[in-house]
């Protein structure tokens, strides 16, 4: 790789997703975390927003964090495609040459991250759930020039079994994809404002600019598991479909969602966008309660980031008891309903 | 028709990941497979070749054993193997790994490229993109089918919330989900000409318009500054209750917590 001129890098980049000019979560929540790294390295927080007919959502991103917005829009850049998002958003980077750039790990960012990162020569770090401003290498070796102020990028590898923390130490941007559902977003300040940068790099369809067909919905009215308080999460232990009822009032009663592991989806009890885990959701719920779940480390890796673990499970072996905070070994069909009947005496 | 597919041998992670005694990943124990994604992937190339007629050539960059996935693939019905390994292609990132393999298709004629959409161990997600843009070529990530029309494929390309049907112009890079389809069992006679079949091998010197700057270890951005197996939250209480005490258990604890 080519070494850069790496002092020019300045300032901590969000790519903020949105879709039908609706912004995602996962923008607010890097902005959060990117006004912490902002604040360790004395910078600030640039957001770069790409869409069409986007600038209302700039005051938004000020609320949440932002202290510069960069608009690109463009009618190329109305639904999602590659091709013309990695052009704005490599532009942007050559450009205004931000030392971070912060992308959603979500099947869009998942797909413009590394595009990007190809194109402007830089590494990319996958699906990170820990950022900080550290040393690279981490402990001084004799011979080797120490550098500070270096993203350290933490992921999990091998489906959550290890993790490995990573630093981009000679190219500029440091990026990296960020699991939705891990950083915090900060309390919105409102009437914040940002400067707001207008910047149109120009846009030439050729071959890479591919054809949107057809746009399919998938419209669920159910919440979104990763913004729930309380998860009342159900696994193989519930023995069938039907006694997700039971979970059900349990949720109604105090305020929560039903949400559910992976052996919950291949038995088609439960729909895919309930599942929590290393193929699912990450969520962190206030409360989360894991009735009938083992704990395999692919669903742990989804969920031990909960302030409150309640476990209920007859099996006293299963690993869900070595992250629990309450764990019952007991039969969850006598003690779930007997604990809804007993909320419904103190809640309301 | 040419399709290129490009597989990674990785560690079986679902089926039993095995630990050493203190606590570590036991990778020796653990069994090599396919990676799913790209095994996806193999199928749906072949299920092209099958419907329109294709010549599919896998591509795997690894250690020598490699081989491996390579005749698994040929014996489920791939025409061509080629595995690049060199010692210098070694402890390579996503964009060092992405540039070999760029690299190596260089040498090949192909209409389409078919990646999984992310490896079991790594589950980065990166290297189908990235190895698009080496090419110049576009990409549709996350396809749940493909189809042919004249010169463009016809991608399903799924999101969250519900999918986009994209049609793009070959040649063209597609990442597969292993929702895609169930792959194919390896046939007999398929087995049998597999190790009758010979695999190209190509090292450095064959990859083409690629600088060593951006190879191996030392062509990669990225670097590990520390790894380790994953350090699980201490457990908490753990008590055996029958169901009345433990309705008053849970209940005394989530008042304390201010939960309720």
């Amino acid at each position: 790789m080519n070494k850069m001129g790496l002092e020019e890098y300045k300032g901590v980049y969000v790519f903020a997703q949105q879709v039908d000019n609706e912004l995602s979560g996962i923008a607010f929540e890097l902005l959060g975390k990117a006004k912490e790294l902002a604040a360790d390295l004395s910078t600030d927080v640039t957001a770069v927003l790409i869409g069409s007919g986007v600038k209302g959502l700039t005051d938004q991103l000020a609320e949440y964090g932002a202290d510069k917005v960069i608009v690109v829009d463009d009618p190329e850049l109305k639904d999602y495609r590659t091709e013309p998002y990695a052009h704005a958003l490599s532009s942007v980077i050559n450009e205004y040459k931000p030392e971070i750039v912060l992308v959603g790990a979500t099947a869009i960012g998942r797909d413009l991250g590394p595009r990007v990162s190809a194109r402007v020569a830089t590494g990319l770090t996958a699906d990170c759930t820990v950022l900080e401003i550290g040393d690279f290498p981490i402990n001084p070796i004799p011979n080797q020039e120490q550098k500070h102020n270096q993203l350290l990028m933490t992921r999990p590898a091998f489906g959550g079994n290890t993790i490995a923390t990573i630093a981009c130490p000679d190219n500029r941007p440091q990026m990296a994809t960020v699991r939705p559902g891990v950083m915090q977003k900060i309390e919105p300040v409102a009437g914040a404002k940002a400067e707001v940068i207008e910047y149109n790099p120009g846009f030439t369809p050729d071959n890479k600019y591919v054809e949107i067909l057809e746009i399919v919905k998938e419209v669920s009215d159910v919440v979104d598991i990763m913004d729930a308080k309380i998860l009342v999460s159900g696994g193989r232990g519930m023995g069938s479909k039907e006694n997700f009822k039971m979970l059900q009032d349990l949720a109604d009663v105090i305020g929560g969602t039903v949400s559910c592991s992976r052996a919950v989806v291949d038995n088609g009890w439960m729909p895919k966008e309930m599942q929590v885990g290393q193929t699912g959701k990450t969520v962190r719920p206030n409360v989360y309660f894991a009735i009938g779940i083992s704990g395999a480390i692919q669903h742990t890796a989804g969920m031990e980031e909960s302030d409150i673990i309640v476990a209920i499970n007859k099996d006293d072996t299963a690993p869900i008891f070595d992250v629990a905070d309450y764990g019952i070994v007991g039969d969850l069909n006598k003690i779930v309903p007997k604990l809804t009947e007993a909320l419904k005496t103190v809640v309301k | 028709m040419k399709i290129v597919v490009c597989v990674k041998q990785v560690p079986d992670t679902k089926g039993g990941v095995k630990f050493n005694p203190d606590g570590t990943l036991d990778r020796g124990a653990m069994l090599t497979i396919m990676n799913p994604d790209d095994k996806a992937g193999l199928e749906a190339a072949l299920r092209l070749k099958d419907e329109y007629g294709a010549e599919v050539t896998v591509l795997t960059m690894g250690l020598p054993k490699a081989e491996d996935v390579l005749r698994e693939a040929m014996a489920m019905g791939a025409d061509k193997g080629i595995l690049v390994t060199d010692r210098v292609l070694g402890g390579a990132d996503t964009w060092a790994t992405s540039t070999t393999l760029a690299g190596a298709i260089r040498n090949i004629d192909y209409d389409l490229i078919i990646t999984g959409r992310q490896a079991i161990d790594g589950d980065t997600a990166q290297v189908g993109p990235q190895i698009s843009e080496h090419l110049d070529i576009p990409v549709i990530s996350y396809a749940n089918s493909i189809k042919i029309e004249g010169d463009s494929v016809v991608v399903q390309r799924q999101y969250d919330d519900g999918y986009h049907m994209v049609k793009a112009q070959m040649p063209c890079l597609v990442t597969a989900l292993s929702e895609l389809n169930d792959p194919r069992y390896m046939t007999p006679g398929g087995i049998f000409d597999a190790f009758e079949k010979e695999i190209t091998v190509w090292g450095r010197a064959d990859l083409k318009d690629v600088d060593d700057s951006n190879l191996g270890l030392a062509g990669s951005p990225t670097k590990i500054a520390k790894a380790s197996d994953k350090v699980r939250k201490g457990a908490g209480e753990k008590v055996a209750l029958e169901a009345d005490e433990a309705v008053t258990y849970i209940m005394d604890k989530l008042k304390e917590k201010h939960v309720i």
